[in-house]
């Protein structure tokens, strides 16, 4: 449920890091929360966001949901498709990422949770609830 | 069993209506129009067509409507029949001639201020959303005045608030922060404390707040933030829960919005219209919008003379009719029937909260005001809700709060009797029964409603707006 090439944040994001760049969706917790996606808003090429701040909102029929920027970065590509049809989001969180951002500070990786981590702390929520 | 009503009704445009005829009357051929895109149809079919669709709706005129946070009270017919007289008055009329609408809108608004111990109202605001708006423009504008505004950049809200609220304050241009709640199901105060400086703007909080649970600590609360130089912004929606018994002035609030169309029984849902008047005390009645309706000792006028005003927020004056049926409804119950109002409302939500708490999770402390939230133990918000309507009652308002998962949010209102409030219980109970015995049945409710369960979330991701669509 959480790949292992992955970091993860506390909001339920993730991002997948490739030298420079990384590509960042929300994690299968997450879109299973929300349950069906109706709809998705991604910024605009070319913004930059620092690491916590919303880049985007996601919207089920229950609520409507920010999301949050793992790492500070500029965007170099949105994923239209997903936009288009939000439901591709509840059938593949991760094969179906949101944006693609050109890393700014990319020592915040080591600020991000691995696979191992992020399950515990999905556990513990599940726990609270 | 209840089962409403079900025609296979036709758009007004597919009904067939009698031929076009030519009108004969005395214009050049040139200058008559040779179509018109209405439906061509008699009185009897149009009243016909309307009467069957208000079959296959549902009201408050038809039976209890339990939608937490919106106040679904009874709206009194008396209301709409002193609005009717004033339906012939035009924006544009000179002041001399419509002395009695001002005096109306003059009266609302003292017995407002009387109502909530504030300095000032406007009645320009359309609705509650509007009216935060309008608040929070107040706010900026109160900063900006004391050379404040570049560095109080910050709203604080609690994490139950309205999702309006947030919305309210990013439309004037704040940072939100979200404020926890506590195992209580009231705000943090040391969190709260810790947020707050001097970036903040204001705080927003309605009291008693969305889980019906009364803030305790609210005077400590508006110590924290007048201490360090912000507002704080009372959100209405709740003031069924303590009109007559305490006030936003009391707990030390600034600014206060209130929903005419909840608390003070005027018609709405299905978008409304609502009205949404915003008080405030001491320097910050030199900021409200103008016109403010005045009286010289003679005579009622309009007066555009406001210091530091906003400025208008709202075409001519407000939803004037709504205002009507609130002057109406406060003069009818004066002072003592307000009170008693927000004691029924009161001991009706804890009565009803009583009787179900066995079956359904309580989350939180007990004792609540005129609204309570609870968990279905063994089903989803969504199919009690769902089954509900089996019933012939309407659903309360699910999945908010969003800190409460599985929300169903539940507010009778003064209006409903010991019989009605027993009979929702006796149906709330047979749902939590059925969910552990037949959880099928509520899974595929509603069963007896015109409309069968509706595709929400093919509805969200390509909805039908218009009549056109629908081919």
């Amino acid at each position: 449920m959480y790949p292992e090439d992955l970091k993860y944040t506390k909001s339920h994001e993730w991002a997948k890091i490739e030298g420079n760049k990384a590509k960042i969706g929300i994690t299968y917790y997450a879109q299973e929360q929300l349950n069906d996606i109706v709809y998705v808003e991604l910024p605009e090429v070319g913004t930059t966001i620092n690491k916590g701040e919303p880049f985007g909102v996601v919207e089920s029929v229950k609520s409507s949901s920010d999301v949050y920027m793992p790492l500070s970065g500029k965007v170099v590509a949105v994923n239209d498709m997903v936009v288009d049809q939000p439901e591709l989001l509840n059938e593949d969180p991760y094969q179906n990422w949101l944006i693609e951002i050109e890393l700014e500070n990319p020592d915040e990786a080591n600020e991000l949770m691995d696979a191992e981590e992020y399950t515990k702390f999905v556990e513990e929520e599940e726990k609270n609830h | 069993m209840y089962q409403q009503a079900k025609y296979n009704e036709p758009l007004l445009n597919e009904i067939k209506g009698e031929e076009e005829k030519e009108i004969s009357v005395d214009v050049p051929d040139k200058l008559k129009r040779k179509s018109l895109n209405i439906p061509n149809l008699e009185e009897w079919q149009v009243v016909r067509h309307y009467t069957r669709l208000s079959q296959m709706n549902y009201g408050v005129d038809i039976n209890t409507y339990p939608l937490g946070s919106c106040t679904m009270k009874y709206n009194p017919k008396l209301n709409e029949e002193i609005a009717k007289w004033f339906s012939y008055l035009h924006p544009y009329q000179e002041e001399s001639t419509v002395q009695g609408a001002l005096q109306i809108m003059y009266e609302l608004q003292e017995m407002l201020k009387k109502i909530t111990d504030m300095d000032g109202f406007t009645l320009q605001p359309a609705a509650g959303a509007h009216g935060e708006f309008t608040g929070m423009l107040l706010v900026r504008a109160y900063h900006e005045y004391k050379g404040e505004l570049e560095k109080r950049r910050n709203v604080l809200l609690p994490d139950s608030a309205h999702g309006t609220n947030p919305a309210s304050a990013a439309m004037a241009g704040f940072n939100v922060i979200e404020i926890p709640s506590n195992e209580k199901g009231m705000v943090d105060l040391e969190a709260l404390e810790a947020a707050t400086d001097d970036t903040t703007a204001a705080f927003m909080i309605t009291n008693p707040n969305t889980l019906g649970i009364f803030e305790e600590e609210i005077l400590e609360i508006a110590k924290i933030m007048h201490k360090n130089g912000a507002l704080l912004y009372y959100d209405g929606a709740n003031l069924n829960a303590i009109m007559g018994i305490t006030s936003p002035g009391i707990m030390g609030f600034d600014i206060v919005h209130l929903n005419l169309h909840k608390t003070f029984s005027t018609p709405h849902g299905g978008g409304g219209p609502g009205s949404g008047p915003v008080g405030v005390r001491g320097e910050l009645v030199d900021f409200l919008p103008v016109p403010i309706v005045r009286h010289d000792g003679e005579k009622y006028y309009l007066d555009y003379n406001v210091k530091h005003t906003i400025g208008k927020v709202r075409s001519f004056y407000g939803n004037f009719g709504v205002m009507v049926k609130a002057w109406a409804y406060i003069k009818r119950l004066g002072g003592e029937g307000l009170k008693n109002a927000t004691i029924r409302a009161v001991l009706n939500s804890n009565y009803l909260k009583e009787r179900i708490k066995g079956y359904y999770e309580l989350p939180h402390k007990d004792l609540r005001k005129h609204e309570f939230v609870v968990k279905p133990k063994n089903a989803r918000a969504l199919d009690v809700a769902k089954r509900l309507l089996d019933f012939g009652v309407h659903a309360p308002t699910i999945y908010f709060p969003l800190i409460v998962h599985e929300a169903l949010m539940i507010e009778p209102t003064e209006s409903e009797n010991k019989e009605t409030l027993d009979k929702f219980a006796e149906i709330m109970l047979q749902i939590a029964k059925e969910a552990e015995e037949n959880p099928e049945i509520l899974k595929e409710a509603p069963h007896n409603t015109a409309f069968k369960r509706v595709d929400e979330v093919l509805a969200a991701r390509k909805p039908v707006l218009t009549w056109k669509d629908k081919r």
